[in-house]
C-alpha cells in the first residue's frame, strides 16, 4: 500500500474515529515521523488527521455549540469532534446527544448488557470537581472484616480471663460494627 | 521481582501449550477500566497523571495476584526495556511510548499484566497460550471485581463502563487471537478468510496491533464491538470464528502436502538454509523465515524442532531484546548481524528437513526421461 503524503510505501496503518467516522490513514515511515504520529500524546495526530480530512467541516465549526465545555474537565464539543475521544467519564453526561449516532455506528447495541460492579457509583451530573473528587475510598469491607475478627478474638480473652464487663463492651462495639456492614 | 527477573522467567504462554498451540498462540483479554471523577489520561495534565498513578498504583501491587510480581513507574524504564515488555506483549506500544506518570504490574507468572494511565486509567490483560480466551477472561475478571471493591470506577448504567475512546465504552473488553497461518497465506486464501472474518464485526491486525504488518505469516482476530453484547457472547463469537480459521488452515496445509509437497518443501528448506546460514538477518526475514521452520516442523518435515524453542527465539530477535543482551543501542546493521548469530546458534541442534524419498525422486526423473523421448 502506498502512503498518504507521498509515493513511499506505506508501514503506518491507522484508524481513527473523526467526526462519528472511521478514517484510515496510510503513512510510510518518514511521513509518519513528521507527522507525528507516533507521538505518545496522540493528539497531534488528530490536528493532523483534521487538517488532511475535514478542512471544509473545521472552518465552519467555531459556532456556539462546538464551544459548549464539560463542567467537569473543560472538554468541548469541538474537541470531540476533532479527536473522537472523551475528556472524561462525566462528559458522556454532557454530549450524550452527540453520542447516540456514534455508538450506532461503533457498536452491535447502545445498551450495555455485560458485567455490572457490585457496587455502583452512579455519576452525579456535574457537581463534582474533577480535583476535589474522592480517589480512593478506603477498603472499607477488608479492614471491617478484619477489625470483626480482632474483636472476636478479643472477646474470648476477655471471657476467659472473666473481665465480663468489658467482654459485653466489645460485643457492642462488634454489634455496631455488623449493623453498619449489613 | 526485578526487570531481569522478568526476562529470565519465560511466561508460562510462550511454551506453547494450550488448546490448538499449532496455531493458535496466544488468547488475550484487555479490559479497560476508569476512575470516576478524573480525567481520562489523554486530557489530563502530567501532575494529574502522577497523581493518579500514586494513588493507585500501591492498590494495583498489592493485589493477591501481583505478590512477587513486577511494578515500576515508566520514569525508572529505559526505552529498550519498556520495548522489551511490548514485544513480550505485555504492555501496548501506545503505552511504551509514554512516559511520567504511567506504570506497569505484571504478574509473577506474566500472565497479567495491568497499565496505568494508557489510553484509559487501567488497561489490565489476561493471557494464555492456546486457544484459551475463557481462561484468560476468568484471569482478568477476577482482578477486575478485586479492584473494583477498592476503587470508584467510572460506571454507567446504560453505557457500562466509561472509557476515553467510544469505541471501547459497555465491556470495555477486547478479546484476541493471534494465529499463525502460513498455508493460508502459501494457498492464497487468506484475504478470503480475513474479509470474511471483517463482515462479522472482528478486525484483523498484524503482529503488534493496531496498524502493524501481519510480519510472520501472525494475524491478530480481535472483537470491534464492545457495547450491546455480553463478555461471554464475544467471547463465544471469537472463539467460534478462532476455530474456523483453525480448520482452514489445517485443510490448507493437508492440501500444500497433498498437492504442492515440492513446493512446500522448497519453501521449508530455504527457510532452514537461510536462518541457519546466514550472517545478516533482518527482523522482516527471520520473522517470516521463522514462520515457514515452523510450519515444517508442525508438519514433521522439519524434526527435533520444539514449537517452544521457536517461541523463544522469536522474542531473543526482536530489536529491543537484541539491545537489552547486548546492555547497549546496536545499529540495524549490528542488529542484523547478532540476529542472524542467535539464530545460527540456536538452531545448531536442528537438522536439515527430510528430502523427496528416493523413490519419488527416481520417478521424476523417469518421467523427465520419458518426455525426452
Amino acid at each position: 500500500m502506498k502512503c498518504d503524503m507521498c509515493d513511499a510505501e506505506a508501514t503506518v496503518f491507522l484508524t481513527q474515529i473523526v467526526d462519528g467516522k472511521m478514517t484510515q490513514v496510510n503513512l510510510c515511515d518518514k511521513c509518519s515521523k513528521d507527522k507525528g504520529v507516533t507521538d505518545p500524546t496522540g493528539f497531534q495526530l488528530a490536528d493532523f488527521l483534521l487538517g488532511n480530512t475535514t478542512q471544509k467541516k473545521s472552518k465552519a465549526s467555531t459556532t456556539e455549540e462546538d464551544s459548549v465545555a464539560c463542567p467537569e474537565c473543560g472538554f468541548t464539543r469541538a474537541h470531540l469532534k476533532k479527536i473522537g475521544r472523551m475528556g472524561c467519564p462525566e462528559c458522556y453526561h454532557t454530549f450524550a446527544d452527540d453520542l447516540d449516532n456514534m455508538l450506532r455506528a461503533m457498536h452491535k447495541g447502545t445498551r450495555h448488557i455485560g458485567k455490572t460492579p457490585g457496587k455502583i457509583f452512579e455519576i452525579p451530573h456535574g457537581e463534582l470537581n474533577v480535583k476535589k473528587a474522592p480517589v480512593l475510598p478506603p477498603p472499607k469491607k477488608v479492614n471491617l472484616k478484619k477489625k470483626l475478627a480482632d474483636l472476636k478474638a478479643a472477646i474470648d480473652k476477655a471471657v476467659l480471663e472473666e473481665h465480663y464487663e468489658e467482654a459485653a463492651r466489645l460485643r457492642d462495639e462488634m454489634r455496631e460494627i455488623e449493623k453498619k456492614t449489613v | 521481582m526485578r526487570f531481569t527477573t522478568l526476562l529470565k522467567n519465560p511466561a508460562d504462554w510462550m511454551q506453547g501449550h494450550g488448546p490448538h498451540s499449532e496455531i493458535v498462540m496466544t488468547s488475550r483479554i484487555r479490559l479497560a477500566r476508569n476512575l470516576r471523577g478524573w480525567s481520562f489520561p489523554g486530557w489530563s495534565s502530567e501532575k494529574q497523571r502522577v497523581e493518579l498513578m500514586n494513588k493507585v498504583r500501591p492498590v494495583v501491587a498489592t493485589l493477591p495476584e501481583m505478590k512477587d510480581g513486577f511494578d515500576e513507574e515508566y520514569s525508572n524504564l529505559t526505552k529498550t526495556k519498556k520495548q522489551v515488555l511490548v514485544e513480550r506483549h505485555l504492555v501496548s506500544r501506545e503505552h511504551a511510548a509514554r512516559s511520567t506518570g504511567c506504570a506497569v504490574v505484571i504478574d509473577r507468572k506474566q500472565t497479567l499484566a495491568i497499565m496505568v494511565n494508557e489510553e484509559d486509567h487501567f488497561r489490565m490483560q489476561g493471557i494464555r497460550a492456546g486457544l484459551d480466551l475463557r481462561t484468560a477472561y476468568d484471569l482478568v475478571n477476577r482482578v477486575d471485581t478485586e479492584l473494583e471493591n477498592l476503587l470508584p470506577y467510572a460506571f454507567d448504567l446504560r453505557l457500562g463502563y466509561l472509557t476515553a475512546c467510544p469505541t471501547n465504552v459497555g465491556t470495555g473488553m477486547r478479546a484476541s487471537v493471534m494465529l499463525h497461518l502460513p498455508a493460508l497465506v502459501l494457498t492464497e486464501q487468506i484475504k478470503q478468510v480475513m474479509n470474511a472474518v471483517t463482515k462479522i464485526g472482528l478486525a484483523v491486525r498484524g503482529l503488534y496491533g493496531e496498524g502493524t504488518e501481519a510480519l510472520g505469516n501472525l494475524f491478530q482476530v480481535s472483537n470491534q464491538h464492545t457495547l450491546g453484547e455480553t463478555e461471554t457472547e464475544l467471547i463465544s463469537r471469537i472463539e467460534g470464528v478462532a476455530e474456523h480459521i483453525v480448520s482452514a488452515e489445517n485443510n490448507a496445509r493437508e492440501k500444500l502436502l497433498h498437492e504442492s509437497q515440492n513446493m512446500l518443501q522448497d519453501q521449508v528448506g530455504r527457510a532452514y538454509a537461510t536462518l541457519r546460514f546466514a550472517h545478516i538477518l533482518n527482523s522482516k526475514e527471520a520473522l517470516n523465515h521463522l514462520s515457514l521452520l515452523r510450519l515444517g516442523a508442525d508438519l514433521d518435515l522439519v524434526t527435533e524442532c520444539d514449537r517452544s524453542l521457536l517461541d523463544m527465539l522469536l522474542l531473543e530477535i526482536q530489536p529491543a531484546h537484541l539491545q537489552l543482551a547486548a546492555s547497549r543501542d546496536l545499529s540495524p546493521e549490528e542488529r542484523d548481524a547478532r540476529r542472524a548469530e542467535i539464530t545460527r546458534h540456536r538452531l545448531q541442534s536442528v537438522p536439515e528437513p527430510r528430502n523427496v524419498s528416493l523413490e519419488n525422486a527416481d520417478d521424476s526423473v523417469n518421467t523427465t526421461d520419458s518426455d525426452d523421448e
